[in-house]
């Protein structure tokens, strides 16, 4: 089956969400697509608290914007694998494929959290930090369970304050930057509401010890966690815990950019000040274009999807708001740079890849990841590299091989074809 | 016999044998690989160790090569993944039949053991197997590898062999005893071994090899799903082809638990891009043999270029123009399987040794007619 749109705009979290609501009030006709099964990316993920703070007015308002426009699209549990011919989308929904037309794509495809392997990583109850948010919103029962949240970036004490309210004991919060970039970066905000979102951030896990200059360095079980090792560069201590929440910030979800012959620049998209990248009539907003927060993704989906609209005049309006936002932005990525100590977390027996079983031992005696994927299978596995990637474009700063389609597992038959598409040309090429 | 001193172009499975083989038998080595072992056409390829029968030379060759696989086998580390599955060439109707007991009997007049199968017999081997097959030829001395492991083993056998091995080393040209690399250096031996594949012809101009495009589609873990290497007796129709784009069922069981569906071949497209055309007609065809492979996850595609001949018989012995220049290429697609028997026919010649097979089917020289009239571009 295959459908047109004017625009299709691929992620449906916050970016995706605000550049489908702008271009659709400007009379396009949208289809707004994600592989989750509702709208909201990762931070508007599943039901709101009962804590009623920016983040959650904000999702309510956007998705009651979504919702109101009958010239959006909403195509849930959809992914899109590839880039079969100009202005046309490859994807898969339900396990059945979905050709999307398009005249203009807007690619607000988000972000995914950094891990970093260290010993006993894999131990059953480590999780992202945000992964773990997300297995408590779709249900997991984390009650009474003690946790630690550790890593880096906004997110964890975000998370921590949603595990705190779900009725976890986090027995600490732990941020690999240090006291002196945390301050800065809070002077730097000192005039936003950013400070005080932070500041209600720390007023609800108040009670839970926050290490800053901190990280795990191992953690330990039999069958499922039972501590983690943290440290501070000088000392190590042990905490017991049911649940580690670990992840090092977020790197961007840019395959189906780089599959579209998109220009990266430091691992991500190159777009102008409409949100336009290097290739015509392909727009990206929000993580993908530097990691800037719910913020500054909704203003550079309405940019995006403006200016995909065509209201170029409206799109300029409100790029002076979204600069002063990508300033922020900037000061994220120099607070929450990972520290050196961190190349060392993976030891000989440390799995990097979990979907091919490879050892840090096995990988790092490769000089480059194309001759480690060949040879020790690192990255070939379901995720495609994904996680052992990324990983590895940190430690040992490999840079990512060439992207090529399917960029996500897809069934053979979705693979082979729109369903109700012609009879292939199977004779034409067949031979007698 | 005094050492003497030969360079080999090309860490692929060829080359990496080759390098192996001369430097086992006291040569001084140098092997030289414009990026890592194993990285190119043995890297997309699907690792079959078969035997096949397209002519008397393609018999004898692959046949010789699976007995050294054979041999090598119990040196293989397990990384390297042989493992002895057999092939099956599936028979659709009462005419590919006819071609299974033809097979049989080339194959059994060779000494190589095969089983037919009627079409309960294939069932009970493949029971993912459309219904309605008319049987099948087992086989069961066929094995498959990882290739590009298999690769790095052979540069290590050489390198334990005293071999000089240099890696990210591209050459700008080789000729007269004299290789250039791109970084303008030059080293210099009696003897250059060309074994760059589809790429050859950029260092001896003239080579009557043609780049022949392949797709492949690996799937996630469904052990069992297939037992053997199934090709269909179809893909002896369209391998035999050499001018015409084709497709043919071929699913390989990896000791994983993945499967590689192929096949294609095209010579038109010198483009390494995925042809969505050519997966669709590829995986219309698994269809028709496996249905259920439909419901299976896709992991990734690629693409790889073949160094193809127009006789499908690799080049191997000295080249035509220059007496310093050995050629070790144009396998086609059985350079896996090949390759082994290819450096030991390439190192009796420069040594002087009886070979266990005729090499004159095999040398450069056969073409020699043919690009004198420029019947071949």
């Amino acid at each position: 089956m295959t459908r047109s749109f004017d625009i299709v705009v691929v992620g449906a979290g916050p970016a995706g969400i605000a550049a489908a609501c702008a271009a659709a009030e400007q009379g396009r006709r949208v289809a707004l697509l994600d592989d989750n099964p509702a709208p909201g990316g990762q931070i508007w993920r599943g039901p709101s608290t009962a804590h009623r703070d920016a983040v959650s007015r904000a999702k309510e308002r956007w998705l009651h914007r979504l919702q109101q426009n009958p010239a959006i699209t909403s195509l849930h549990g959809c992914r899109v694998f590839d880039v079969p011919g100009d202005g046309l989308l490859a994807a898969e929904q339900n396990g059945q494929r979905v050709d999307l037309r398009y005249s203009k794509v807007v690619l607000a495809t988000g972000a995914r959290e950094l891990f970093l392997p260290f010993p006993g990583w894999t131990l059953p109850g480590v999780y992202g930090a945000g992964g773990l948010q997300a297995m408590v919103k779709a249900g997991l029962p984390v009650r009474d369970q003690r946790v630690v949240v550790a890593g880096s970036g906004p997110l964890l004490l975000a998370v921590a304050a949603y595990l705190r309210e779900t009725g976890a004991r986090v027995s600490a919060v732990c941020e690999q930057a240090s006291w002196r970039s945390l301050l800065r970066f809070g002077a730097s905000i000192a005039h936003t509401s950013r400070l005080w979102q932070a500041a209600g951030y720390r007023w609800r896990t108040r009670g839970t010890p926050f290490h800053a200059g901190c990280w795990p360095v191992a953690a330990h079980g039999g069958k499922t966690l039972e501590s983690v090792t943290l440290s501070n560069g000088t000392r190590q201590w042990t905490v017991p815990c049911d649940l580690l929440a670990c992840g090092f910030h977020l790197v961007p979800n840019t395959e189906l950019a780089s599959l579209l012959g998109c220009t990266l620049q430091q691992g991500f998209v190159t777009v102008d000040a409409l949100q336009q990248t290097l290739i015509a009539n392909v727009f990206c907003a929000g993580e993908p274009t530097g990691i800037g927060g719910l913020e500054l993704s909704l203003a550079e989906g309405e940019v995006a999807g403006l200016a995909a609209a065509g209201a170029i005049r409206a799109a300029q309006a409100r790029i002076p708001r979204r600069d002063r936002l990508r300033a922020f932005a900037a000061q994220l990525a120099v607070t929450f740079a990972l520290r050196q100590e961190l190349h060392s977390l993976s030891k000989a027996d440390t799995i990097v890849c979990r979907c091919e079983d490879v050892t840090w031992r096995t990988v790092s005696q490769y000089t480059g990841w194309r001759a480690a994927k060949l040879q020790t299978r690192c990255g070939m596995g379901p995720c495609q590299g994904r996680i052992c990637g990324s990983a590895l474009n940190f430690l040992l700063e490999w840079s990512p091989d060439s992207v090529r389609p399917p960029i996500f597992p897809v069934s053979i038959a979705s693979l082979a074809g729109p369903t109700a598409s012609a009879p292939a040309e199977l004779s034409a090429i067949q031979e007698n | 016999m005094a050492a003497r001193d030969a360079i080999v172009i090309g860490a692929g499975i060829v080359g990496a044998a080759c390098a192996a083989e001369l430097a086992h038998a006291g040569l001084r080595v140098t092997l030289l690989e414009q990026a890592q072992p194993g990285t190119d056409a043995t890297a997309a390829g699907m690792g079959h160790i078969v035997v096949m029968d397209d002519s008397p030379a393609q018999l004898a060759l692959t046949h010789l090569s699976r007995q050294l696989w054979d041999n090598l086998a119990p040196s293989l580390p397990d990384t390297v993944e042989f493992d002895r599955c057999g092939t099956l060439w599936i028979a659709q109707d009462e005419e590919e039949m006819a071609e299974v007991h033809r097979k049989h009997a080339t194959y059994g007049a060779a000494g190589v053991e095969t089983e037919i199968l009627d079409a309960a017999g294939l069932h009970a081997a493949e029971p993912n197997l459309a219904a309605g097959l008319a049987g099948g030829l087992l086989v069961p001395g066929d094995a498959v590898l990882y290739p590009p492991v298999a690769a790095r083993f052979l540069v290590e056998r050489a390198v334990a062999s005293s071999a000089k091995f240099l890696a990210d080393t591209p050459v700008a040209s080789a000729q007269n005893h004299t290789v250039t690399l791109r970084d303008g250096s030059s080293l210099h031996a009696d003897v250059i071994v060309n074994a760059a594949g589809a790429s050859a012809g950029q260092l001896t101009p003239g080579l009557p090899i043609r780049k022949r495009k392949g797709h492949l589609v690996i799937t996630d873990r469904y052990p069992g799903f297939c037992r053997h290497q199934l090709i269909e007796l179809g893909y002896l129709k369209s391998a035999h082809s050499v001018s015409a784009d084709s497709v043919a069922f071929n699913l390989q069981p990896r000791r994983t638990g993945q499967m590689l569906l192929g096949s294609s071949r095209q010579y038109t497209d010198e483009s390494s891009a995925v042809d969505g055309r050519i997966v669709q007609a590829m995986i219309e065809r698994a269809e028709h043999y496996a249905p259920g492979i439909g419901a299976l996850s896709a992991l990734r595609i690629w693409t790889g270029f073949r160094a193809a001949t127009p006789d499908k018989l690799p080049l191997i012995g000295p080249s035509l123009a220059d007496a310093s220049v050995w050629l070790a290429t144009g396998h086609e697609g059985l350079g896996i399987t090949t390759s082994l028997a290819t450096a030991r026919l390439l190192a009796d010649q420069l040594l002087g040794r009886p070979s266990p097979i005729a090499a004159e089917p095999y040398l450069p020289a056969r073409f020699e007619n043919a690009q004198k009239t420029g019947a071949h571009d």
